[in-house]
């Protein structure tokens, strides 16, 4: 079953495209992380699939065919906005009876027993919990609905690194204990790399690269070849990002199952996860490969491309 | 929160450096204590549920990890109870291990009359362990990556077990 499923599916506001010619097939029983610039059109995608945003053209369908935003839809995801918003005013046992009276399904047992553990006291207004425990609230809201999918939007931006800890270890409990399949959204794209097993990367408001994170390791390498052949080759195989230095260039491919070979004399390393999101967020175009080189850069520069760094974003 | 499962035979540590994938680590660090004792045929792996909350870590890696030990024999799953020990790593007795490492305290003294420092007897080490079971074992590990599977598309097999067999000499 695939929780969530585009075909073509873009949003426009007013003049400008949020989201365009998407066309994705999530399968149940992953995590997977949501990648990209502000602005690359996740929220938009994590709206649409939450059933609060229509597209403006293409089809989604969601949790094996329904339609976002169907009744049977909404009983079976858990959406998290950014800064996990719960009202301020309420405390946590408000927002239980609340939830409980807004949803057809809520495991208000499931929820007190968690807020217990977790130590966060029900009586407190939740504007005065701690940030990490105002977010342990939110997930805890989202879970007692017993989702199949839950959607998490920058979940992790505003939490310290113990509490980031422990609410992704409540997160993947979740996974482990009720099969929930989640889409998480970041753009830290370092802290995805143990817990995503599945990898959707957006830019310049199109889908720039999805899959499970092993194939596409496996099928992504970098070559590093005298700087003379690497033009050549270049032209042959289907280079992500070319990183070039006066003698020797790093090229980024995507290589083709067992026919893939390295010309003699050439160096071959696998790939990270953020090495991959990186190389396909400096060289957005639509699809995959098929990519041209940048113009060639001197050493330094080279080396101080191989470090992106958010200020250039 | 407590992570401490003292029950469970071993606990699971990550090195995010290693550049070893998640799920490998979880393989050789059963592989290991199987080797040293720590692991005995019956014993209970830990809980997914409990790898997953103590090192935050995708449940499926650790379903994956638990596939490949079930894969080498090394552990069975039973339904509704966990993951467990049936099958042992060939076990060099004791006699012999000391006998081995004679023979390599020999060897050390002669690097090291060659002019040799650690590094150097470290990186030759790695890369003699490494072509002989290249040799052994079909590709070489430089056209490994170009097999396109996901167990073959990295070194880190390679690395692991040099590197694993280095610590032992050290």
């Amino acid at each position: 079953m695939n929780v969530i499923e585009t075909s073509g599916v873009g949003k426009r506001y007013g003049d400008s495209w949020a989201l365009r010619d998407c066309t994705l097939a999530l399968p149940a029983g992953h995590l997977a992380a949501l990648v990209g610039p502000n602005g690359a059109g996740k929220s938009t995608l994590m709206s649409m699939t939450a059933g609060l945003t229509l597209p403006t053209e293409g089809t989604a369908t969601v949790l094996g065919g329904r339609s976002p935003g169907s009744p049977a839809a909404l009983d079976g995801i858990a959406f998290v906005a950014q800064e996990s918003p719960v009202y301020r005013n309420l405390s946590a046992a408000d927002l239980l009876h609340l939830t409980r009276n807004l949803n057809r399904r809520f495991d208000g047992g499931y929820a007190r027993a968690r807020l217990a553990e977790l130590g966060i006291p029900l009586k407190k207004k939740s504007g005065k919990l701690s940030g990490g425990q105002r977010a342990q609230l939110a997930l805890t809201l989202a879970l007692a609905r017993r989702p199949r999918l839950l959607i998490l939007d920058e979940p992790l931006a505003s939490l310290d690194p113990l509490a980031k800890q422990d609410f992704l270890a409540a997160v993947m409990t979740a996974m482990t204990d009720d099969g929930v399949s989640v889409l998480l959204s970041s753009h830290v794209v370092a802290e995805l790399e143990r817990l995503a097993d599945y990898l959707i990367v957006l830019s310049g408001s199109r889908l720039q690269l999805a899959g499970e994170v092993d194939d596409l390791l496996a099928c992504h390498r970098v070559l590093t070849a005298p700087a003379a052949e690497a033009d050549r080759y270049a032209k042959e195989l289907p280079v992500v990002q070319v990183r070039r230095a006066a003698a020797y260039a790093h090229l980024l491919v995507r290589v083709a199952g067992p026919a893939g070979r390295v010309p003699p004399g050439w160096e071959s390393h696998p790939v990270t996860m953020e090495e991959l999101v990186m190389a396909y967020l400096r060289a957005p175009g639509d699809g995959w490969p098929e990519r041209q080189a940048p113009a060639a850069l001197s050493p330094v520069q080279a080396a101080q491309s191989a470090e992106p760094t958010e200020a250039k974003r | 929160m407590t992570i401490d499962k003292g029950d469970s035979a071993i606990e699971f540590r990550l090195d995010p450096d290693s550049g070893v994938p998640t799920y490998l680590q979880l393989v050789h660090q059963v592989e290991h204590a199987l080797r040293l004792g720590y692991l005995k045929v019956g014993d209970q792996l830990p809980k997914v549920r409990d790898v997953v909350s103590a090192l935050t870590i995708n449940p499926n890696t650790v379903l994956k990890a638990y596939r490949e030990l079930e894969n080498k024999g090394l552990a069975a799953g039973r339904p509704g109870q966990g993951t467990f020990v049936e099958g042992t790593l060939e076990q060099v007795t004791l006699p012999e291990l000391a006998g081995l490492r004679r023979t390599l305290m020999g060897w050390l003294a002669s690097a090291d009359a060659a002019g040799l420092d650690e590094d150097g007897i470290v990186a030759l080490f790695t890369s003699v362990v490494r072509d002989s079971r290249g040799g052994r074992g079909g590709a070489a590990p430089g056209q490994a990556g170009f097999s396109g599977r996901a167990e073959a598309g990295r070194p880190d097999p390679v690395d692991g077990a040099a590197s694993g067999g280095a610590e032992g000499v050290a």
